[in-house]
């Protein structure tokens, strides 16, 4: 209860409103509904197939919805590009695969859109991206290419990547589910350390040791509906829907 | 890093002979099939190698007179020798012949500079546009004291080289704009960018020449007339930049959806994308296409004789035409031959050295 109270007070960040979006005939995405308060850290989960990728894409315009609306920040996000490109200066997203830019070195790849974005100069980007290559581990690497570090190496880059954006939101799609084992961790702690910081997260994931370490709150989605959501005690220990009950049950094991 | 390296060369011993000799072993010798194909792969070569040699150099006459020539077996230097200024210059005027010289200098030279990957930058396209200006005025004359020379007068290799990168330098950026357009979502510029491709992929460089020299001035109003060298390389452009679109394209669409994706979640708007994160990846793919698309333009610059230019092929042609001398075709012939291999020869190796050193540097 201490959570809810954390957040009563704050403001909304991501407002959807009644969102429906269809790929050719099949309905992908029905009636979500979500709010999000700056300072929130959502998890959600669901089989696959169920729209969690596609839910969040939606968020930051990489996916259209065809109903209902999406406000970031108060700001519509439309057809209208003007507040595309202002929204996404704000969301920024981590990918399941990375997605560096493979033919710029790490440095190149933090202060390409600072520069070419937010017009910062060279030197600012520089020292910002040297900050959070310091905050995620791996400043040493800053000269070297994307193709010459690991893969848990390579997603905490693209977390610094968008942390240069200093964006108000962070999208993450199942950050560590390309990565080998003993890689997840060295991730999942510079996502908790955010987590602890107060930016505002929702992240797609299966891992369900972070969703009761830092989540304020857990989605549950089947079908391209949101079925329940609970914060994250409630939600393990006591979950109320039936295929709720199923998923938590094939994905804990036994 | 240096370790690494260390570890990958085999571990070689023993003097460059001995070391061979295993090669040769290895890869020769191998088996008594192998030896078999070596021995008559080596039967073969050594055929050919003398019959070239005994021709090129043993029953050759290389001194300059004619009468020389008439008695030796072989082939006749002194023909090539006479006949180089108008391989090179065509029917440039003799007196002026230092000029092609210092045009093909600046010509090669600014190809040889824009090569080095250090010079890639806008101002190379400003470079080029001030060279390309001063290549002209320097051919065609008519300032600084200049004796004015016709364009048709141009002609050898010199007018190839100016066809040739002329062509290059502007077939490569209309090619990018023909390969934006047509992935572009704006229906009018993309159908305007599929049919000017398709259109000049569509039919032989050789009728867009005729088309240019003849139907072209059938648009313009009386009285306007363009040079129809100005025609030829125009032709030349397009033709040349629809094959190099689809080249580009291709390598546009190798690019994986999630580089597009971080590009756009980073909030950088279509040319930014475009010019940073799509198009440096593209274009590092296609190095070797793009490379055959320049040779074969290269080449084909020769086709501009069915319109009255007089390019090396057609200089040479008229010299083995020339009555002074017995029809020495070959040995007119083989000296652009190895010309022409030399430029393309050296583009060829260019394109695997940069192909090389970008993956180099970008991965291990
Ligand atoms: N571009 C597309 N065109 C048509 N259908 C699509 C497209 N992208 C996704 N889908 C479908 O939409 C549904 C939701 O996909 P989505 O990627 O959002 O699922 P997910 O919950 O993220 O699954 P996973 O856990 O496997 O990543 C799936 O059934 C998928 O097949
Ligand atoms: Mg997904």
């Amino acid at each position: 209860m201490t959570e809810q109270s954390r957040l009563a007070d704050r403001e909304s960040v991501i407002q959807v409103k009644k969102m429906n979006k269809w790929y050719g005939d099949f309905h992908v995405l029905t009636d979500i509904d979500l709010d999000v308060k700056q300072g929130e850290r959502i998890v959600i989960c669901g089989p696959s197939g169920s729209g969690k990728s596609t839910l969040i894409r939606c968020l930051n315009r990489l996916e259209e919805h065809q109903e209902g609306d999406i406000t970031v920040n108060g700001i519509e996000l439309g057809d209208n590009v003007k507040n595309i490109e202002v929204i996404r200066k704000d969301v920024c997203m981590v990918f399941q695969h990375f997605n560096l830019f493979p033919h710029l070195t790490v440095l190149d790849n933090l202060t390409l859109a600072p520069m070419f974005v937010l017009k910062q100069p060279k030197r600012e980007a520089e020292a910002t991206a040297m900050k959070f290559l310091e905050r995620v581990k791996i400043a040493e690497q800053a000269n070297k290419y994307p193709g010459q570090l690991s893969g848990g190496q390579q997603q905490r880059v693209a977390i610094a990547r968008s942390l240069c954006m200093n964006p108000k939101v962070m999208l993450f799609d199942e950050p560590t589910s390309a990565l080998d084992p003993e890689m997840i961790k060295e991730v999942l702690d510079v996502m908790i350390e955010l987590a602890q910081e107060g930016m505002t997260m929702l992240c797609v994931t299966h891992e369900m040791g972070f969703a009761k370490q830092v989540a304020d709150r857990v989605i549950f989605m089947d079908a391209g509906q949101i079925v329940e959501e609970n914060e994250p005690h409630e939600f393990f220990n006591n979950p109320q829907n039936d295929r709720t009950k199923l998923f938590l049950s094939q994905i804990l094991g036994h | 890093m240096t370790t690494v390296a260390n570890q990958r060369v085999q571990p070689v011993s023993g003097t460059t002979a001995s070391r061979s000799w295993r090669w040769m072993r290895e890869n020769l010798f191998s088996s008594p099939f192998n030896t078999i194909i070596t021995l008559f792969c080596i039967f073969v070569i050594w055929n050919i190698l003398e019959v070239i040699l005994s021709w090129a150099v043993i029953n050759a006459s290389f001194g300059a007179s004619k009468e020389a020539c008439e008695v030796a077996a072989g082939a006749c230097w002194a023909y090539v020798h006479a006949m180089y200024r108008f391989l090179l210059f065509g029917t440039y005027p003799a007196a002026e012949h230092w000029r092609p010289v210092i045009a093909m200098i600046m010509l090669t030279s600014g190809m040889l500079l824009s090569m080095n990957r250090r010079f890639w930058s806008p101002w190379l396209a400003v470079a080029w546009i001030v060279g390309f200006i001063a290549v002209y005025f320097v051919l065609a004359g008519g300032i600084l004291g200049l004796t004015p020379v016709r364009t048709s007068q141009w002609g050898g290799l010199t007018l190839t080289l100016v066809l040739a990168v002329v062509g290059i330098a502007f077939a490569a950026p209309l090619a990018l704009l023909l390969a934006l357009g047509r992935r572009s979502e704006m229906p009018l510029i993309k159908v305007i960018c599929i049919v000017v491709i398709e259109v000049f992929r569509g039919v032989p460089l050789i009728s867009v020449l005729f088309m240019a020299s003849v139907m072209f001035p059938l648009f313009l109003p009386t009285g306007v007339s363009i040079d129809v060298l100005l025609r030829a390389q125009i032709g030349i452009i397009i033709f040349q930049a629809a094959y190099l679109a689809e080249v580009f394209r291709g390598g546009m669409q190798a690019i994986p959806k999630g580089q597009y994706e971080a590009a756009d979640s980073l909030g950088l708007n279509y040319w930014q994308k475009t010019f940073k994160i799509i198009l440096p990846q593209a274009l590092r793919l296609v190095i070797p296409p793009t490379m055959s698309t320049f040779i074969s333009l290269f080449k084909d610059t020769s086709l501009v004789v069915i319109i009255g230019l007089f390019d090396l092929l057609a200089a040479t042609r008229a010299a083995v035409n020339d009555p002074a001398w017995r029809q020495e075709f070959i040995e007119a012939y083989v000296f652009i031959a190895i010309i022409y291999f030399c430029f393309c020869f050296f583009m060829s190796r260019y394109s695997n050295y940069l192909d090389n050193d970008l993956k180099k540097s970008t991965s291990h």
